[in-house]
């Protein structure tokens, strides 16, 4: 049974105040198990959540199609492919650092969970700067939106309707804005993982904070996979 | 049968429970035992309950003349809004899920709590937030879009507190995806040895149900609240025709959570019905399996018949004549249900206790509100009764004749394990009856409103509409009468009830195998199970062998 040892361990590793073995729960492995489910049936909400978004997004990009490519291009296409590529190295870093702890190298563990956040705080860097682009050129939807004469891509002399670009940003701020939340939150988690790293607190045999916290922000990571070609690529061939 | 329970006289020093291990309100507001949580639960919503009861009340009396005396439009398109608003995030949807579900679901299988305590104990807290959100709404001028608050009018033209009162929700909503969460990883990570999924009680099936509901619905409604705030306060076209906007798209996001938020309100209450007519005929529930699958039929299918709320708003004929299609499909599990229970019925040794007769309540009034569920299914129908009383009688025939009383049937059920105290039987029984009386003589008179052209929503009505009205008035103030009583002896138990035996109903389940109140870590050791699910007629087999002056055994 690997019950026994499994259950004896986190109690003589972290002693009286660590996360492991809760009273509840018959064996860390159930405590486990029960975690990772958590988080899974946690991002199936986030799913339905970002969900109700991509259904608008996709009716009114069928619906305003010439706008939306319009709206689309005025994006820096340069600055949304660094950040795609930023997210995935900071998926590969979180996956080494749920290996470093599963075989014991913690200063790897720290030097991974560190470039993990360099990594967020860099997406978010770059979509600050993102941000002000379309705050100079008054694509910021409200009072002072502006998109007059904004040709659509493949059609000359035909120009986008402003207020259906107007949804297309809103949406487009909406959809990042509520990722780059994520991102803060993500960061908030690893920071905490860093300082449980920091503390010793993983072991070969626990480390489900980690895992969860690995699950999370693979999600947060997904998302933009998603939110990359559909917001900055439509049209752009034309 | 008297003489076989007895039991042997309470012990004059109560023993150690989750109630008296601590004091102190620190004790009960950093608690992470899932009992004393539902207990915080139940005093939030009985607080919502009679705030939403209170603006019921104020609208039949308005309706109690065909001239709008009471209050004028204005107030009385937030009186019906507040109504609805409260009742239905704030007291429907989290009340027997969070209160009866937090208590029992651990207890069912055998857990000594839910899966994530803490997560629990926060999601309590975003509901209290909520609470306060939509109580400084309302007090500070309230919302008057009706509790569907659709757009444009949500968005362009009123100048009501819509986004607070959307941010309440939202808060809420999320309290109500954490006690879901928590549900389904319970359910399937902490179920005792021996407790295999054929085995557990039929309302742990329907909360699992509701839990899938809870988890994939209300993320979509919290994602169309953000939209509609962000629309208002930016004055953005997303959903505003005006703008290239479409209202449409606000509809269905809105139904595709509050179409299945209704099964979010029955589901659990279709558990607690399994548990009673189970336990007072004295019989193994009549196919089992199909009840349980039943219910995760109804979530399932659930998802998938949002737009017959929208059969007058646009939509296409051919998806108005597949969410027809599949609107009708819901009613076979929920007939399932129905001719399993009475089937249980079937040759059972019936007892009339006070939940018995909640039980009786609900089977009449859900089939009620389920068959009058298939007319609105019915696109031809839909379009003569569309925005009419009929509709009113017929979703309350489902929220309260189906989940108000499941809710108070299964409260009565769980008294005595929640609180360790009696109630008064008769007074119980008495109150069962105001009930259903009170009841249909509020909602049926509006089935005929309905149908003969009453439109829901308007302060004022023409004049021969009004014995039907004041019969529907009166109605209501017995329901009151119905619905103060028990709060009132339950109350009074608590003090002055007789101290409850373990299983005063000889009923079958994990929760009745461990003292009334329960420790607070529910059983002594970990239960180990080795029978079936409702095996009544071995406990009462066992109850008969069993010497009068003997305690009542235990089963397993």
């Amino acid at each position: 049974m690997s019950d026994s040892p499994a259950t004896a361990i986190p109690n003589q590793a972290h002693g009286a105040h660590n996360p492991a073995l809760l009273h509840h729960f018959a064996t860390v492995e159930q405590q486990r198990d029960s975690a990772s489910l958590g988080m899974w049936i946690f991002l199936a909400t986030e799913v339905m959540f970002f969900g109700g978004l991509f259904c608008a997004y996709l009716i009114y990009r069928r619906w305003y199609f010439g706008d939306f490519a319009a709206a689309s291009k005025s994006i820096d296409a340069a600055l949304g492919a660094t950040n795609t590529a930023v997210l995935i190295c900071s998926s590969l870093t979180v996956v080494l650092a749920i290996w470093a702890a599963q075989t014991s190298r913690r200063a790897l563990l720290l030097v991974m969970l560190a470039l993990t956040m360099l990594f967020g705080v860099t997406f978010l860097g770059v979509k600050g700067i993102e941000y002000k682009q379309k705050f100079d050129e008054h694509h910021v939807p409200g009072a002072s939106f502006n998109f007059e004469h904004e040709e659509i891509p493949g059609r000359p002399g035909q120009y986008a309707n402003p207020q259906h670009a107007q949804i297309f940003f809103a949406l487009y701020f909406i959809m990042t804005g509520l990722h780059a939340l994520h991102m803060i939150i993500g960061l908030g988690i690893f920071a905490w993982l860093f300082w449980m790293a920091w503390k010793a607190r993983f072991t070969p045999d626990y480390h489900t904070p980690l895992e969860i916290g690995g699950l999370y922000w693979h999600f947060v990571d997904i998302v933009w996979i998603y939110l990359f070609p559909l917001l900055y690529l439509i049209d752009r061939h034309k | 049968m008297a003489t076989a329970i007895a039991q042997p006289p309470a012990q004059p020093i109560e023993r150690e429970n989750y109630l008296n291990k601590h004091y102190g309100v620190g004790s009960w507001l950093l608690t992470t035992d899932h009992k004393r949580i539902s207990l915080l639960y139940l005093m939030s919503i009985t607080f919502f309950f009679f705030i939403g009861g209170f603006f019921a009340l104020l609208i039949r009396l308005e309706l109690l003349t065909p001239a709008g005396d009471l209050v004028q439009a204005d107030t009385y398109n937030k009186l019906f809004t507040m109504h609805g608003m409260v009742m239905v995030f704030f007291f429907l949807i989290p009340s027997i899920p969070a209160v009866l579900g937090n208590f029992l679901v651990p207890m069912m299988i055998g857990a000594k709590d839910l899966a994530f305590p803490r997560v629990n104990l926060l999601s309590w807290y975003l509901y209290v937030i909520g609470g306060a959100m939509m109580l400084h709404c309302m007090l500070t001028g309230g919302v008057d879009t009706g509790w569907t608050f659709y757009t444009p009018f949500s968005t362009a033209f009123t100048n009501t507190k819509i986004v607070e009162a959307g941010l309440a929700i939202f808060v809420a909503g999320f309290s109500s995806i954490l006690t879901g969460l928590n549900f389904i990883v319970t359910i399937h990570r902490m179920r005792c040895p021996g407790m295999t999924w054929s085995r557990l009680p039929l309302f742990i099936w329907a909360h699992y149900a509701t839990s899938i509901i809870q988890i994939l619905g209300t993320p979509v409604i919290a994602i169309t609240i953000v939209l509609v705030a962000v629309e208002r306060t930016l004055h953005l076209g997303i959903f505003d025709p005006k703008l290239g906007g479409d209202p449409l798209l606000f509809q269905h996001l809105f139904w595709f959570y509050s179409h299945p938020a209704v099964y979010i309100m029955i589901l659990p209450s279709m558990g607690i019905m399994s548990e009673i007519i189970a336990c007072f005929s004295r019989k193994r529930i009549f196919g089992y399996n199909f009840v349980a699958i039943s219910s995760i039929s109804i979530a399932v299918f659930g998802f998938l018949v949002w737009a017959h709320h929208m059969f007058v708003a646009g939509i296409s004929l051919y998806a108005a004549l597949m969410f027809s299609l599949l609107s009708y499909s819901v009613a076979v599990p929920s007939a399932v249900k129905v001719f399993n229970w009475t089937a249980t019925l079937y040759k059972g040794s019936i007892r009339y206790d006070a939940p018995m007769l909640y039980a009786f309540g609900f089977l009449g009034l859900f089939t009620i509100g389920g068959l009058t569920g298939l007319f609105l299914a019915a696109l031809g129908i839909d379009v003569h009764v569309t925005d009419t009383y009929f509709v009113v009688a017929h979703f309350h025939y489902i929220m309260v004749g189906g989940a108000l009383m499941g809710y108070l049937g299964g409260m009565h059920f769980w008294w005595p394990k929640i609180s360790g105290r009696l109630y008064p039987e008769s007074w119980a029984r008495l109150a069962a009856l105001i009930v259903f009386i009170g009841f249909n003589l509020t909602f049926f008179p509006q089935f005929i409103l309905g149908y003969v052209g009453m439109p829901r929503r308007y302060y004022q009505y023409p004049a021969e509409f009004q014995v039907l009205n004041v019969l529907s008035t009166a109605g209501a103030t017995v329901l009151g009468v119905g619905y103060l009583l028990p709060m009132i002896y339950f109350l009074w138990s608590m003090r002055y009830g007789k101290p409850a035996p373990d299983n005063p109903w000889n009923a079958a389940g994990l929760e009745w195998q461990t003292q009334s109140p329960p420790t607070t870590f529910n059983f002594e050791k970990e239960p180990v199970v080795t029978w079936e699910a409702y095996n009544y007629e071995e406990i009462d087999a066992h109850l008969l062998n069993a010497r009068p002056d003997q305690e009542a055994p235990r089963v397993g």
